[in-house]
């Protein structure tokens, strides 16, 4: 599909070893922080922030963005599992690693509550953690710890709808030996812009499993964030996103590979369709000197349906040891062509069902990657619908 | 009995310096049970013919007719004439990446057939026809023509053709990079769907090669964008031994 790239769309992606230029750590304007005031305001020419549309993030990047606007966060969980909410000053909160980037340090210093979900250790739940965050308009700045004790097992839904503003850092604690797979879901109203740092804490010999899957909202911009706590761990990152009309759906990955032994993958795939669709996806893996024996890998597919659509997609990975299993990346933007379409009509298929087939096709082994019917349904009768608006 | 009928049919495509036309006036019948072989230099406009029939957006028909047991066919989008009957076996089949052959051969059996095919029957069926072709089971769930070398697309046009059973099958160059092996699982299969007597089959090639395995009933040179000359079986010998020179001669051509 590579030769296939639409115009204006970027992959230009590096593999760097040993003594690089400038390596993935250094390239952000400002050393991760808990404080606001540590980072200076963007102005959209910072590597972290050249693809954001700042305008559209409404004050969330300036400080000019206050927090009038309701955020209703309604948490079911299974029996065994502690839901909390607590105060700033709770010694449980921002462990997992502190916020990269402005907005993030902004939802940091903002916030007034937070929730904390713990799941004690040696516990395993057979029914996932629900977690429903529904915006009521206007700005809010959000946080969320969710912890699993030693060989804990877990799944957690957390659903976005609504309209909002919103900025917010969730924090995944997962403890040696524990599994967590967590289903971040962006299914927001148009208006919504949507800005969160998800940071991973992954323990000796933990299984961490994100499953993001972005539809809506105006503006949406995530970053995925892996760190290891020790050797053997392992994170599943995998992402699915529908970008429409005048839709700006960001996805910024960071997998520090800072333990030895330790695994990642990672799978990221995007349909676009309609003027001003715009999908960004970065993805940043560092192996670090002391990971040896690590194993990673990245790959981030977009398929563009309709003209007028733009990717950037840009893996970059910089390794500072020889000594690993494995480390690779790719990533690729096709176009479902005229010639596609054709070939599948002239088996007489019509149009609609032909841009169905091969949306469901291109999406199918991440939509089995989540684990829960209820929300996969969900999904693929989301992905018709978008497709129903594409050809209605 | 199923009849194509084309009529002065005149076709261009967009030229950077304008429309050019390709076909200039065509005039051909194809009755179900006919085998007519289509046959001229390149450049000829053999596949323009192919693609107009299929409806390609590419090519635009300025004049002329073509009725399928008297519906028009110029009218029908390309998955109506698909399900109309008429099916074109493509010389570059398209790879279409998400999307597996089983899946896409059922979904195409179930437009064309107007219900989706018993599963049970179905995976027998497909089964059958894989094997004819001699195609290996795992191309079933391999991504349509993704990978596949020449003579696997090929077949998996042959296996389409076997599987939806059109009215009317046109083949452009199916012969054109196979080995004399593939060759012969191709005719064989197409073989197959002419002996059923259901089928009118236009056979569009570059070479007579392929008629020592497919005897057409018709055989029709193409030159300058329409049929310069019809005959039987015997004119393809002739083109075997004099080539097309006769034709070319005396027209602009590319």
């Amino acid at each position: 599909m590579a030769e296939n790239t639409p115009a204006g769309s970027t992959t230009d992606g590096a593999i760097q070893v040993g003594g690089a230029p400038q390596p993935i750590d250094a390239r952000v304007s400002a050393p991760a922080s808990y404080d606001v005031a540590d980072f200076p305001v963007p102005h959209g020419r910072e590597e972290e922030w050249r693809f954001t549309p700042l305008e559209r993030l409404r004050g969330l990047h300036d400080g000019t963005a206050e927090a009038k606007g309701g955020l209703r966060i309604d948490v079911d969980a299974p029996e065994g599992v502690t839901v909390e909410t607590v105060d700033r000053q709770d010694p449980r909160l921002g462990r997992a690693g502190k916020p990269v980037d402005r907005v993030a340090a902004q939802a940091y210093s903002a916030f007034e509550k937070a929730s904390v979900i713990s799941v004690p250790k040696d516990t395993v739940l057979t029914e996932p953690v629900r977690i429903g965050v529904h915006g009521e308009g206007g700005v809010a700045f959000a946080h969320q710890v969710i912890e699993l004790g030693a060989f804990a097992e877990a799944l957690v839904v957390i659903d976005h709808t609504g309209d909002a503003t919103l900025a917010a850092n969730v924090e995944f604690v997962v403890g040696d030996g524990a599994k967590l797979t967590v289903v971040s879901v962006q299914d927001w109203d148009d208006e919504a812009v949507h800005v969160a740092q998800h940071t991973a804490l992954v323990g000796r010999d933990a299984s961490f499993k994100s499953v993001i899957v972005t539809f809506g909202g105006d503006l949406v911009r995530l970053q995925p964030r892996i760190t290891y706590a020790g050797p053997g761990g392992e994170a599943e990152l995998y992402g699915l996103y529908f970008t429409d009309d005048g839709q700006h759906q960001e996805h910024r990955l960071f997998v520090d590979h800072d333990a030895p032994h330790c695994r990642s993958n990672v799978v990221y795939k995007g349909a676009l369709q309609g003027q001003g669709a715009h999908a960004v996806w970065i993805g940043d893996v560092l192996i670090r000197a002391a990971a040896e024996g690590t194993d990673t890998y990245e790959l981030n597919r977009n398929l563009v349906l309709t003209d007028g659509a733009r990717v950037d997609s840009v893996p970059n990975l910089e390794i500072e040891t020889g000594e690993i299993v494995g480390a690779g990346h790719a990533s690729a933007t096709g176009r479902f062509d005229d010639e596609q379409l054709f070939y599948l009509m002239a088996r007489g298929i019509p149009a609609d069902e032909a841009r169905r087939l091969v949306v469901r096709g291109f999406f199918a082994e991440l939509v089995q990657q989540i684990g829960i019917p209820d929300v996969e349904e969900r999904l693929l009768t989301k992905i018709e619908a978008e497709l129903e608006a594409s050809v209605g | 009995m199923a009849t194509l009928e084309i009529h002065d049919l005149h076709v261009s495509v967009e030229a950077d310096n304008g429309p050019q036309e390709i076909l200039r006036g065509v005039n051909l019948t194809v009755k179900q049970g006919e085998t007519h072989a289509i046959m001229g230099p390149n450049g000829s406009g053999k596949s323009t013919l192919a693609y107009s029939l299929a409806g390609h957006p590419k090519y635009t028909v300025t004049g002329g007719t073509v009725t399928l047991d008297g519906e028009n066919v110029l009218e029908m989008s390309v998955d109506e004439r698909a399900r109309a009957g008429v099916f074109l076996a493509m010389q570059y089949p398209v790879e279409v990446p998400g999307v597996s052959v089983s899946n896409f051969l059922r979904t195409s059996a179930t437009a064309i057939r107007g219900e989706a095919p018993k599963l049970r029957l179905w995976v027998k069926e497909v089964k059958a026809a894989m094997e004819r072709l001699s195609i290996d089971p795992v191309f079933a769930e391999r991504n349509v023509n993704e990978g596949f070398s020449g003579g696997e697309k090929k077949r998996h046009e042959i296996l389409q053709l076997e599987l939806l059973r059109p009215k009317i099958a046109v083949l452009d160059e199916t012969d054109s990079g196979l080995d004399v092996d593939a060759l012969r699982v191709v005719s064989d299969g197409v073989n197959r769907v002419r002996e059923s007597g259901e089928v009118g089959t236009l056979l569009i090639t570059h070479y007579t090669r392929i008629l020592r395995y497919i005897k057409p009933d018709f055989v029709h040179v193409f030159a300058h964008g329409r049929i310069a000359e019809s005959g039987g079986a015997e004119l393809a010998d002739k083109l075997e031994n004099e080539g097309y020179e006769a034709y070319v001669k005396g027209g602009a051509t590319s």
